[in-house]
């Protein structure tokens, strides 16, 4: 049985605003455009050209098990920002009541008074950051938390030094593309030795139709220090496709340990498969430092089709990456997600917890591999790929891939495949629980072991969106 | 207790149960056999919301505390937080839920509903761990997932287990015996007469003679083509140990 009801999404508003965007289409042109609009120094720019002459060389890639149209680059707006929002984010009072709200909507006040204690916000609208908070609780640890292009000014040289470092414009085409075109995202830089004091987290919002918005974010933790970064996402509803095509960077350095957790929830399209958030995403941090941990906590709810494999590069001896992952797919979703562990120091450490759920018409496809170079004396990695069917429509998939070059190695993996079936849920439900109460002891049971390395903010609202999304898919 | 008045039942259009009536007055024991196919295990399933079954007429009127409720008009749910219990023949594997956090859970549901304070998890644990004891499940499955895993018996345990937990007032015993070996036929009787009382009521369906010598009904009822076309006392059901459906059909 496939759902008659259209899921609830709840985050599906538009922002009614005045705008100012670049016409569609990607030439030379409007690479020169963003680089004027966001005053960057000459060597940024060259930068982006360089990306976009090897982007033009390069084919869209199809290899995975998404089904999709050919994109058609020239029919995107690269550029939308609130009508003078240079000049009135400076002054808090200045900035637009509805923009105000729209964040206050998504449980984001960006609101000095009413912001989320313990949590510093960097609000991100279409092609530009609004506002950042905390700032002076961060400063005085000197920790720097701001938009990428406000980075790219004002911390020249720490941008120069790691941009484009873990992900450089020649890994892959969306990244290709983002290099070229990027507009704005976080720039995070936690000093030596320093425990960031608040969880940092930047909220992305897709608002204008049309607009693809091409993230850029950049993380860097310095020797000894901590820091706990949440991102979250969400669009209107639109019944055309729209591209986010983004490219997030992770650098620990000695000692530094960078937890990174996602709740994606973009527009995933309607019931029949209209619409929604292409999610094409390149995500990668690198353990450059000796005992430097990376750990990517991912809960995918969102988007028509996802395409993303946050990995760690385990350059540092004794360094650990880890990924634990919760992707729902459901109505005519795709999803082609997992990791990359790349082992290259001695005695580095890989933990991958991959729980697919996917439920209605959707396919749901986990891709992950393991590599350990020669190098990589006494490497260790454990993989759980587990995956749930809703119903007996959907698909789910699994090609984990173990690439070893070393024979100390010592690599375990585990993967299994279950049903939530009417029988279980009726059970439940004879004993006294709501549907809803069943549904969500079945899939909180599945999902334990990703939903526990999620912060306490974070997990409520992941356990929520993920009952919210399987309503009425179980049949 | 329960009243049922012409009953009618399908599942996917096929016709399951036509014009089936049956009441059950508090305290009494009541027994339902019947060749196989006769559509036993259905009626169970009927009264507590299977999703799978559709009533096209009749009614089912379960009384609680002199207040009359309508089964049919009630989600699976709340069937079982007004007291309504089913002890299922083949009770589901669940994965990833340990069978304590289950208990706790329809436990706590149950507790609200009745607008008391639910029972912490120590004590909770003292509880269950007795009750498991006293039916020979061993201490470990409280940490295992739900049901997975167990043989025929432990499932079959697991399910009195929760009857005696919840202490519902009408109980539905379906297939009971099958998967069990003596002894745990003799532990599973024992439990279930210690747990009768003047107001409990139970609706026992089964294939075998053995666990009516051991808890005796008040009333046997046998079913064929979807209706009773033979009631009677506990003599009936030694009647057909001997000889058999042929006699009636």
């Amino acid at each position: 049985m496939s759902t008659t009801k259209e899921k609830q999404y709840q985050h599906g508003f538009i922002t009614k605003i005045d705008m100012e965007s670049f016409a569609k289409g990607l030439t030379k042109e409007t690479i020169y455009k963003i680089s004027a609009k966001k005053k960057e120094p000459q060597w940024m720019l060259e930068y982006r050209l360089k990306a976009f002459d090897h982007w033009k060389t390069l084919k869209e890639p199809h290899w995975g098990s998404n089904q999709y149209e050919k994109l058609d680059y020239q029919d995107v707006i690269y550029y939308a920002e609130p009508k003078n929002i240079e000049k009135k984010k400076k002054n808090y009072e200045d900035l637009d009541p509805e923009l105000i709200k729209t964040f206050e909507r998504l449980g984001i006040p960006i609101n000095e008074q009413k912001r989320i204690s313990g949590v510093a916000v960097d609000a991100v609208f279409d092609s530009v950051s609004i506002a950042t908070t905390h700032n002076e609780v961060l400063d005085k640890v000197g920790v720097i938390f701001c938009s990428i292009s406000e980075a790219i000014i004002k911390h020249e040289q720490l941008v120069k030094k790691y941009f484009g470092t873990v992900v450089p414009y020649t890994d892959n085409y969306f990244a290709a593309l983002n290099a070229a075109v990027f507009t704005d995202g976080s720039f995070c830089y936690i000093p030596k030795n320093v425990k960031c004091p608040l969880d940092l987290s930047t909220y992305f919002r897709i608002n204008m139709q049309e607009t693809g918005q091409f993230e850029r974010t950049l993380l860097i933790a310095d020797k000894g220090s901590f820091v706990n970064y949440l991102e979250g996402c969400t669009a209107p509803m639109n019944d055309k496709n729209q591209l986010h095509a983004a490219v997030v960077e992770l650098v620990a350095l000695d000692d530094a340990i960078i937890k990174y957790s996602t709740v994606q929830n973009w527009y995933p399209g309607d019931k029949n498969g209209n619409g929604g958030i292409y999610n094409f995403v390149t995500k990668r941090g690198q353990c450059r430092g000796k005992n430097s941990q990376i750990s990517w906590t991912q809960v995918e709810t969102g988007s028509a089709i996802t395409w993303k494999y946050p990995s760690c590069v385990l350059t540092g001896e004794n360094s650990q990456g880890f990924f634990y992952s919760v992707a729902l797919t459901h109505d005519y979703m795709q999803a082609d997600t997992g990791t990359k562990m790349i082992h290259i120091g001695k005695n580095t450490k890989s933990v991958i917890i991959s729980k697919g759920i996917s439920s209605d018409n959707s396919i749901n496809t986990y891709r992950g591999i393991v590599q350990v170079l020669p190098s990589a004396d006494g490497a260790k990695n454990y993989s759980q790929c587990d995956s749930m069917l809703v119903g007996s429509n959907s698909q789910a998939h699994t090609y984990p891939v173990m690439d070893i070059k070393n024979n100390t190695a010592i690599i375990e993996h585990e993967a299994s495949t279950s049903k939530i079936s009417q029988d279980q849920l009726y059970y439940l439900q004879s004993r006294g629980l709501s549907a809803e109460q069943s549904i969500s002891l079945i899939v909180n049971g599945f999902c334990k072991d990703v939903f526990k390395h999620l912060p306490l903010e974070f997990s409520e609202e992941a356990v929520s969106l993920v009952e919210m999304k399987l309503e009425n898919s179980v049949g | 207790m329960l009243k049922i008045t012409d009953l009618h039942a399908s599942i996917d259009d096929k016709k399951i149960l036509t014009g089936l009536n049956l009441n059950i007055n508090p305290g009494e024991l009541h027994c339902i056999m019947g060749p196989n196919g006769a559509g036993k295990s259905t009626l169970s399933k009927i009264l507590t919301k299977h999703p799978d079954y559709s009533v096209s007429s009749g009614s089912i009127e379960y009384t609680l505390n002199f207040e009359k409720n309508n089964l049919l008009n009630m989600d699976a749910n709340e069937i079982s937080l007004n007291g309504v219990f089913l002890a299922m023949q083949h009770p589901v594997e669940i994965g990833g839920i340990s069978n304590f956090q289950f208990l706790k859970e329809i436990t706590k549901s149950h507790c609200l509903h009745q607008g008391v304070a639910a029972t912490n998890d120590e004590d909770l644990k003292k509880i269950i761990l007795n009750l498991a004891e006293k039916l020979k499940l061993p201490s470990d499955f409280l940490d295992r997932s739900i049901n997975d895993g167990f043989s025929g018996g432990e499932k079959k345990r697991n399910e009195v287990l929760q009857m005696l937990l919840l202490k519902p007032n009408l109980i539905f015993l379906d297939e009971l015996d099958s998967g069990l070996d003596i002894d745990g036929l003799n532990i599973i009787a024992k439990s279930i007469k210690e747990f009768q009382n003047s107001e409990r009521s139970f609706l026992l369906v089964t294939h075998y003679h053995r666990i009516l010598e051991k808890i005796k009904p008040d009333f046997v009822h046998v079913l064929y083509n979807g209706k009773f076309i033979k009631s009677g006392d506990y003599s009936l059901a030694k009647k057909i140990e001997d000889q058999g459906y042929s006699w009636l059909i």
